[in-house]
């Protein structure tokens, strides 16, 4: 199980999810301590580190690092894929996903997430059917768009 | 400006988030921030309504600034009226601040879970779907009283849609992961069984991650899963990359379920049913047999979904550990990842061999890779593969290779990083003496470790050293040679120092024959360290040099000047200072018999388990906690020395092994006697022999535990009466070892060791005559209230019974093992009997068995210690007394005391620092007691305050007699 995510680079948490009960300031120095870690290592390192007592898996988009701290018996590769989906994901939906994208849609950025991972498990794989179920919400949205105008309001 | 802003986009929201960006201080950025703090604290509290969409903006601003790092302590309320909106984008936002922000103790909610009971019963699959997720991103106990029913409800119902089925199985996984016990099996648990065979993937991969976790807890309850597990997998794999179409990854099927269902079936052994079985390894046949075939992309999520699969596949073969075939098999396809280009394949490879290494069937195919793998070790440019390498020579190590190994692990140990250099020196450790042929090899490696890393070589290490070549007579010789070659160099660690002084104290004579390592060179050798070691090396240093008189009588006007000198006679350091006095003194007034006894060569140490391993252990441990073991460690310091009456007695004094309570190897043997094991009338019954030997012509030497200079005489009394007998058993509350009872017939010394709600005394009866003890006989027993319980008595003591004669100076040895069942206050009774030239003999002691002897420390921080004092506050649980001190008030006397005691000693924790504080758990067998200990002295009148505090009130007031006799 993936214990928490984050998504940041140089300076900037852009992102944090957190699948286990912890309090803001222990989520705070672990993220501070984590960010530390991971940005110095070097390119050709590798993309595990064990931490305290969990494994994070880390990869790099463009600047941005993308971060998973999972438990001891699971799979790393597979949780890298995990990132790359996610990435995979955004891309899609906002085409050609940037950096700035994440920084003003950041709510959608989570919706995302949960309908890809829930409680720190793979909810659905599928890419168009998490997609499908973001996009529904958004019609959900266009259609009051739709009548707002209507009425003039 | 956002290149994009699907949906509905909140204006306002981005223009606030550009005006962030734009900020160019973090002051400027602050700025902005409480103005729109201010702003939006305004438009709620104003008397105006917000329309839905404002209020949505507002708390998304509020998102953001939390999400930014800031503290959000208002806006909570409009986010739960957002829940209750009909507009999803509303309610989305409003779950999606409640996700983040919501503590679970919020007065709110009550509010928020109406909201999500709404959503739930609305049979709109996007609102559960919200409402799910909400659940699942809180978890928090409030909910899952809530909805823990509920939720398996949702879950198999047959008309839920697919995707509230997803997201019910996670949520229900949440909950019963924070929940457990709200969280009920019932009928809905086998048919959750069977989504492992629903059409719809995405519901197999969230269901099973519920099945898994649900399946460890209650394995018989999921049993079936199994081969569900295996069916479904069998038709992944044997599927082509297109028949799964979107849950296709990278031409992959299904690299996710498949991962999840080979861990799933890691939660069960090797399926019985035959058929199943063959199912299986065909399976894990087919996903090695990929592993060998040319990618379909040369795209790295190919090879890593591939290869995640594989490694999980691998994991099960090893979980299982029956299939030869398939274990070698596995190793071989590791051995091809070691030479990987792909950083992360090398490492997982590393990591994954280590476990095959333990495997009996794949041990000799793992270390057919010990070239690479070295190579490896050497080359790494990442310092975690580097360490996955050093893991995996350990685990591959044997007889066969463990020169080569031991001889890289060493070489590498020169360059290896400071922050895996402790774990290395205690692998090299717990290796060369584990494999060791022949033990001048053992010596050679120990050494070379002390020297290239002395500062990472732990005292378990040099104390392992000295008892191998301690019970080895064959590797003595050679081991004073070596040491003393290793001294020669001008600057050698300090702990190359405390192994030379002990060796050469012990065994410099046998190289004593080269005029180049001829006595007072040695002595000059080592005595050129003296002056840049510590005071425990000094210590030990000055053993070392009485031990030399004794060696070497040649050498005792040299060594008798050096200990004359002002720096050592005066030293500040009370224990350097008694020692340099009181051997000075042994030296001259002591006969050489008398000397040759006293500082007999070293007893050889009981065989146990390596305390090095134990260490290991707990450092590969999350946390890896040194405090506890250092506390570990100066707790039987203590125990081992007595601890009362000469100081804390440091560690590097008693050579002991610090995971068991061992005996004391003090250098000089002369506080106690043999070590466990030891044959009773070997070298080891020190305690009499000494005083047979010198007898009443050299009281002086007599074994005494205030010291050996101080000459205690004999009692004339016959037997004591049992009062007086109570301060013998207040004598020992505080020590284990010492003399119980000494007339002039007999004398019986005491050794004691205790190990949670075990001990285990020796009792060493001597005769002090030269006529024979006939019909002797020793019964223990214990008074009235300590077998008042047929059913829970209170300690259980077992003996065998000794010999019925003792000759005239000899002396025989008893055991007595000891458990505590539940508190107690009376001490079991030593009754001997004796006819002693045709008169009977009778007396009657107590045992020195009191409750703290079977105290555990504990430390703790200042705050937890005031919190625990804190809960014990009942009256009851408070025992206090206010005496005058009968002992000296010396700090350190009383430290030694009060860790003699058996408890922790706590710094920092009381606010005056004169005051001593301590912690601890009394272990007996039904209970544990936890006791607080605070001792407050004051020197001016005289007197301390005693107060205790334990969980149990009849602890209290029985540590609080039996310590207050004692300061």
């Amino acid at each position: 199980m993936c214990s928490f995510e984050c998504l940041f680079r140089q300076g900037k948490l852009r992102l944090q999810k957190w699948y286990v009960p912890l309090s803001d300031k222990e989520k705070k120095k672990i993220t501070r301590e984590l960010v530390q870690t991971v940005l110095a290592r070097k390119p050709k390192m590798c993309s595990f580190l064990e931490w305290r007592d969990l494994k994070v898996v880390y990869k790099r988009y463009a600047s941005l690092y993308f971060c998973c701290a999972i438990e001891d018996q699971d799979n790393e590769l597979i949780t890298l894929e995990i990132i790359h989906r996610y990435v995979e994901l955004l891309d899609k939906y906002f085409g050609s996903v940037c950096e700035l994208d994440i920084i003003f849609n950041f709510e959608k950025a989570y919706f995302i997430l949960d309908e890809f991972l829930l409680g720190g498990e793979a909810q659905e794989t599928s890419k168009k059917n998490v997609l499908k179920a973001i996009e529904q919400a958004d019609l959900l949205q266009e259609v009051r768009h739709l009548m707002k105008s209507m009425w003039g309001r | 400006m956002p290149a994009v802003s699907k949906g509905d986009g909140m204006r306002g929201l981005a223009v606030f988030i550009s005006d962030i960006r734009n900020c160019k201080s973090k002051e400027a950025e602050i700025k902005r921030i409480n103005k729109e703090l201010a702003n939006i604290r305004s438009k709620f509290k104003g008397d105006k309504a917000l329309d839905g969409y404002s209020k949505k903006k507002y708390v998304c601003k509020l998102l953001f600034i939390f999400l930014l790092g800031h503290d959000i302590d208002f806006g909570h309320m409009e986010a739960v009226n957002l829940l209750s909106s009909n507009k999803y984008t509303e309610k989305q936002i409003g779950y999606l601040f409640i996700s983040v922000l919501v503590n679970s103790n919020s007065e709110l909610i009550r509010l928020i879970n109406n909201a999500i009971k709404n959503d739930l019963s609305s049979r709109n699959p996007t609102f559960m779907c919200l409402a799910l997720h909400c659940i699942a991103n809180v978890g928090s106990r409030e909910m899952a009283e809530a909805f823990a029913s509920e939720i398996p409800r949702i879950l198999v119902a047959g008309d839920t849609m697919d995707s509230v089925k997803q997201s019910a199985a996670l949520c229900l996984l949440r909950l019963y992961k924070t929940s457990p016990d709200l969280v009920l099996m019932g009928e809905w648990t086998s048919r959750v069984v069977h989504l492992l065979n629903d059409q719809h993937m995405g519901v197999v991969t969230a269901a099973i991650s519920l099945i898994t976790c649900l399946s460890q807890k209650n394995p018989d309850e999921f049993k079936t899963c199994v081969s569900l597990a295996v069916s479904r997998l069998s038709r992944i794999v044997s599927s082509a990359s297109t028949d799964l179409q979107d849950y296709t990854y990278y031409f992959v099927p299904a690299p996710w379920l498949s991962c999840k269902l080979l861990r799933l079936l890691q939660c069960y052994p090797p399926p019985e049913d035959g058929a199943v079985k063959g199912r299986l390894v065909e399976c894990l046949e087919t996903i090695l047999n990929k592993a060998q075939e040319p990618p379909k992309s040369k795209k790295v999520q190919h090879s890593n979904a591939k290869n995640a699969i594989l490694f999980e596949a691998i994991s099960l073969i090893i979980h299982y550990d029956s299939e030869p075939n398939l274990l070698v098999r596995a190793c071989n396809q590791l051995g091809q990842f070691l030479q990987h280009r792909e950083t992360n394949l090398r490492y997982l490879a590393l990591e994954s061999m280590c476990t095959l290494a333990s495997s009996e069937f794949s041990h000799e195919a793992v270390k057919t890779h010990i070239e690479t793998v070295i190579n490896a070790l050497k080359t790494e440019r990442d310092v975690s593969v580097r360490q996955r390498a050093a893991d995996l020579l350990y685990a591959m190590c044997d007889r066969s290779n463990a020169k080569q190994i031991v001889a890289e692990m060493l070489s590498y140990l020169e360059t290896a990083d400071y922050s895996i250099r402790e774990e290395m020196v205690l692998k090299v450790a717990i290796l060369a003496e584990k494999y060791a042929v022949d033990y001048s090899w053992y010596v050679d490696t120990i050494l070379n470790l002390i020297r290239i890393a002395g500062d990472y070589v732990s005292e378990e290490v040099w104390y392992r050293v000295i008892q191998i070549v301690i019970n080895r007579d064959d590797v003595q010789g050679y081991a004073a040679k070596t040491v003393f070659e290793a001294l020669q160099a001008p600057a050698c660690h300090e702990n190359m120092v405390k192994v030379g002084g002990y060796i050469l104290g012990e065994f410099g004579n046998l190289i004593a024959g080269d005029p180049r390592s001829s006595p007072l060179v040695q002595f000059n050798l080592l005595h050129s360290k003296f002056h840049l070691c510590s005071v425990p090396t000094r210590a030990l240093l000055l053993s070392a040099y009485i031990k030399f008189i004794n060696l070497f009588p040649e050498t005792k006007a040299t060594i008798q000047e050096v200990l004359r000198c002002d720096s050592q006679i005066r030293n500040s350091d009370v224990e350097l200072q008694q020692r340099a006095v009181e051997y000075l003194k042994l030296s001259s007034i002591a006969s050489t018999d008398v000397l040759a006894t006293v500082l007999e060569e070293m007893p050889p140490f009981p065989e146990r388990e390596s305390s090095i391993l134990a260490k290991l252990k707990k450092k590969k441990g999350p946390g890896a906690v040194s405090v506890t073991e250092l506390e570990d460690s100066k707790r039987e310091g203590g125990e081992l020395n007595g601890g009362s009456d000469r100081g804390p007695d440091t560690a590097a004094m008693a050579a002991s092994n610090a995971s068991t309570p061992s005996p004391s190897a003090d250098l000089l043997g002369i506080r106690s006697s043999a070590p466990v094991g030891a044959a009773p009338t070997s070298a080891g019954s020190l305690l009499v022999d000494v005083f047979s030997e010198a007898g009443p012509a050299a009281p002086s030497a007599a074994v005494n535990d205030d010291g050996f200079l101080s000459s205690a005489p004999p009692s004339e009394d016959p037997a004591p009466p049992l009062s007086e007998a109570d301060e013998l058993l207040n004598k020992f509350v505080c020590k284990n070892n010492g003399v119980l009872f000494e007339n002039q017939l007999l004398q019986i010394g005491i050794k004691s060791e205790y190990r949670q709600n075990l001990g285990r005394m020796y009792l060493f009866y001597g005769n002090k005559t030269s006529v024979q003890f006939a019909s002797f006989t020793t019964t223990v027993s214990c008074p009235g209230e300590l077998q008042s319980h047929i059913l829970f008595p209170q300690l259980n003591v077992q003996t065998k019974a000794v010999e019925p004669l003792v000759e005239g100076g000899a002396q025989i040895q008893q055991v007595l093992n000891i458990e505590c069942l539940t508190d107690f206050s009376e001490a079991p009774l030593l009754n001997i009997k004796f006819r002693y030239g045709g008169a009977l003999q009778n007396l009657t002691l107590k045992l020195p068995v009191t409750i703290n002897k079977f105290f555990q420390p504990t430390e703790m921080a200042s705050h937890d210690f005031f919190q625990r004092w804190k809960q014990l506050s009942q009256p009851a649980q408070e025992a206090q007394k206010i005496f005058k001190a009968n002992h000296s008030m010396d700090t350190e006397v009383l430290k030694a005391k009060l860790l003699g005691l058996g408890t922790a000693l706590l710094d920092d924790v009381d606010p005056n620092p004169e005051n001593y504080v301590c912690a601890g758990v009394i272990q007996t067998k039904g209970q544990q007691v936890g006791c607080l200990l605070r001792l407050e002295p004051n020197a001016q009148a005289q007197m301390y305050r005693l107060t205790l505090r334990c969980s149990k009130d009849s602890v209290s007031r029985r540590l609080c007699e039996l310590l207050a006799e004692q300061f």
